[in-house]
């Protein structure tokens, strides 16, 4: 009686629904492209307004007044919500054209892998500039971000994992080189994010 | 038409048990919520439809309270993966067969 029924669809429910609760594909390109342009202008405004020049890991109280920290600060922690919120606002946008829950168990997922190394390097971050180590700053918040992503991979593109490593890679250079630690910083925040942006929405959004 | 229908599991033919197993084949466990999201089914039509794979024993369910809100849990039983993928072969095997005609 059921001589007629369509297996191949079955297989595609089947293979829909694997992908649809294992992989959070509303990540967006257009966001990846936005975020690094956030990093270049940021990276920018620090080196050449701010003169943030780190020559070493002891760079602290001597090596900036303490009003161009807090400036700094506010610069980076400017750039940092500008790209979540560009982010969480296109995969929103993402999620309703697909007709997929935004908040669902991959996306917790998702933000549980990403929080656990991003919330050990921001603790880090907070406990070396304490101690007068501001120097690894830049290098530092690229390894754990590149760690997030390797993490986030798993729960989305497969091309999220290589642009971590890619930026865990470039952090650890950065600490070698430590005097050219914000040319890295641009090359990973900046321009890796616009070439893997634009390669993710050109492969997976049209 | 000569269609071998052995190795397909009755439990199966409807595709929302189908869902509900492909949903719970790749994550440890999903919360009837979640599992009602994804398959886009009303309460009653989840409940039904995990009630029949429960009684197969191809998932199990975990019933714990979150506070006060009771909190159902369903995962896959070894029994139940075995099932989906002897399932999953039948299938490929029936489209191969399929398309030779």
């Amino acid at each position: 009686m059921n001589e007629q029924r369509d297996y191949s669809r079955d297989i595609q429910e089947i293979r829909s629904m694997m992908e649809r609760s294992s992989k959070f594909l509303s990540l967006s390109g257009l966001a990846g492209i936005f975020a690094g342009v956030y990093a270049l202008t940021g990276v920018s405004i620090a080196h050449f307004l701010l003169k943030f020049r780190p020559m070493g890991i002891d760079y602290g109280q001597n090596g900036l007044a303490p009003s161009a920290w807090t400036q700094l600060l506010i610069v980076a922690g400017a750039v940092l919500l500008l790209a979540v919120g560009t982010a969480v606002w296109f995969s929103y946008r993402q999620s309703v054209k697909r007709a997929e829950p935004f908040w669902n168990p991959v996306s917790r997922r998702l933000v549980y892998h990403m929080g656990v190394p991003l919330a050990t390097g921001g603790f880090l971050l907070i406990f070396l500039m304490i101690q007068g180590a501001a120097g690894l700053l830049a290098p530092l918040t690229m390894v754990f971000y590149g760690l997030a992503l390797f993490n986030a991979g798993q729960d989305s593109y497969r091309e999220v994992k290589s642009l971590g490593l890619i930026l865990t890679a470039l952090g650890l250079l950065s600490v070698l080189l430590i005097q050219f630690q914000l040319l890295f910083w641009a090359a990973g925040f900046g321009l890796m994010h616009i070439i893997y942006g634009i390669y993710i929405h050109l492969t997976y959004e049209r | 038409m000569n269609v071998p229908l052995e190795g397909l599991h009755k439990a199966f033919e409807s595709r929302i048990r189908l869902g509900i197993m492909s949903a719970l084949a790749v994550n440890e466990s999903l919360d009837f919520n979640s599992l009602k999201e994804y398959l886009g089914i009303t309460d009653g039509n989840l409940a039904s439809h995990a009630k029949a794979l429960e009684k197969e024993r191809f998932i199990a369910v975990e019933k714990t309270f979150i506070g006060r809100k009771p909190n159902t849990r369903y995962y896959m039983t070894s029994e139940g993966r075995a099932a989906f993928m002897h399932h999953l072969d039948a299938l490929e095997k029936l489209i191969k067969s399929q398309k030779q005609l």
